[in-house]
């Protein structure tokens, strides 16, 4: 086998695997087999499977769902998937960007009670930036939550 | 690409050395043959212009630009860490047709690109996956979660990683250059599947932004950084592929005459 030949195999070899395993996963349904997160409904769906087992969901707050108890440093909303709500309760102070209506993926367990509680509240931020609009504080949310935990400790 | 009006550009220190650069690497071009120590090689006027236009939009992006609605100040860090995912895409893309560049026509240089260009791509990764780690704790919450972005990224940075290892201990210069070709077209895998990784699955990290999708005045910052990366990363692969290059040919120099003193 000449150089050349064992290199162009070679490269035909690297780019089919390469091909290949794109190939693969593009059409495979392990997206859907597989997940960061459920929605509420998904969860729902599982019924008691979902119940007592760490799982991630993830859902938009519900707006006038959230009551921040700096006494308790608890935080209690409600997410929504647009069809099913679930009630979380989280420990500690959320991230910045937490507010009503944005996206939040919780860690957590389903507890009998149908609270979902979670240790891990991340906000999921979506591909839009812009500046803020006429008038409106981009930290009020933030400095009003800070404010009253610091009221509470 | 429709280009912003004159009057949103507005005259920075930054682009008013850029502008100065330019002019004074005319004037040197004219006067071949006797150029100053940074101007030594034609690379070394794209890292002066990338450089200039790097001040200049990290200066757009700290004060001239707006502060994001929902992020607020923290938002700016966009502008280092968008440009360093392009770029380290940019060199990635660029690893793997050098590589089959190399093995079709096997010529040397490109061998040695394809070392350059993964060295500069693992830095700009690593650029990518701290400032990604700095933004994600204020905005999301987490430095780290197991996201399926953020796992593709670290499984592509540790692949073309370990391309260079492998490299590394291969002493055999056809056999090094063409495995080094063959795992950086594997290794380009995770490179893509790291580009979809926001379409296919669900993650934390948002799907990619468009024009559409970020107010002008920050896209007009975020592409100055990116051709100020742009630049900053064609120096940089020039460079590296010229120390190639030198390492190269002593290595395949022949041995010096041992020498012998005289009777």
């Amino acid at each position: 086998m000449t150089p050349r030949l064992q290199r162009l195999l070679l490269a035909a070899a690297a780019v089919s695997v390469l091909g290949g395993t794109l190939g693969a996963l593009s059409m495979s349904t392990m997206g859907e087999e597989l997940v960061y997160y459920w929605s509420p409904t998904e969860l729902h769906a599982k019924g008691d499977a979902a119940r007592d087992a760490t799982v991630r969901i993830m859902g938009m707050v519900v707006d006038g769902s959230v009551e921040w108890m700096p006494e308790e440093q608890r935080l209690a909303f409600r997410v929504t998937d647009g069809s099913e709500e679930v009630a979380v309760e989280g420990t500690g102070a959320p991230p910045q960007m937490f507010r009503e209506g944005i996206g939040v993926v919780v860690e957590g367990r389903l507890h009998a009670d149908g609270v979902f509680r979670s240790q891990t509240v991340m906000v999921k931020h979506d591909n839009a930036y812009a500046p803020p609009a006429e008038g409106e504080m981009p930290d009020e949310v933030y400095r009003a939550l800070q404010a009253s935990s610091a009221e509470g400790t | 690409m429709d280009l912003p009006p004159l009057e949103a550009l507005p005259l920075t220190p930054g682009k008013a050395v850029a502008v100065l650069a330019i002019l004074v690497i005319a004037l040197l071009n004219v006067r071949a043959g006797r150029r100053p120590w940074y101007l030594a090689r034609w690379e070394d006027a794209f890292g002066l212009v990338g450089l200039c236009l790097l001040l200049d939009g990290q200066y757009m992006g700290l004060v001239d630009a707006p502060r994001e609605r929902m992020m607020g100040e923290v938002g700016r860090i966009l502008y280092v860490h968008v440009p360093s995912a392009w770029l380290t895409m940019v060199a990635f893309t660029l690893t793997c047709l050098f590589a089959i560049g190399f093995l079709v026509t096997g010529w040397r240089s490109l061998d040695l690109l394809v070392e350059s260009a993964a060295e500069v791509g693992v830095a700009l990764g690593i650029v990518l996956q701290l400032t990604g780690m700095l933004f994600a704790r204020p905005t999301w919450g987490v430095y780290w979660d197991w996201d399926p972005r953020l796992v593709s990224t670290a499984v592509m940075l540790l692949s073309f990683i370990g391309v260079l290892t492998l490299r590394s201990l291969l002493t055999d210069p056809d056999q090094r250059a063409n495995l080094t070709s063959a795992g950086a077209i594997l290794a380009t895998t995770s490179m893509i599947v790291t580009y979809f990784s926001v379409r296919w699955w669900r993650s934390l990290h948002q799907m990619q932004s468009s024009p559409d999708t970020v107010a002008s005045p920050m896209v007009l910052v975020l592409r100055i950084n990116a051709f100020a990366m742009l630049f900053l990363f064609t120096w940089l692969l020039v460079r590296r592929w010229r120390l190639a290059r030198a390492l190269a040919a002593r290595d395949e120099a022949p041995p010096l005459p041992s020498a012998e003193v005289p009777a």
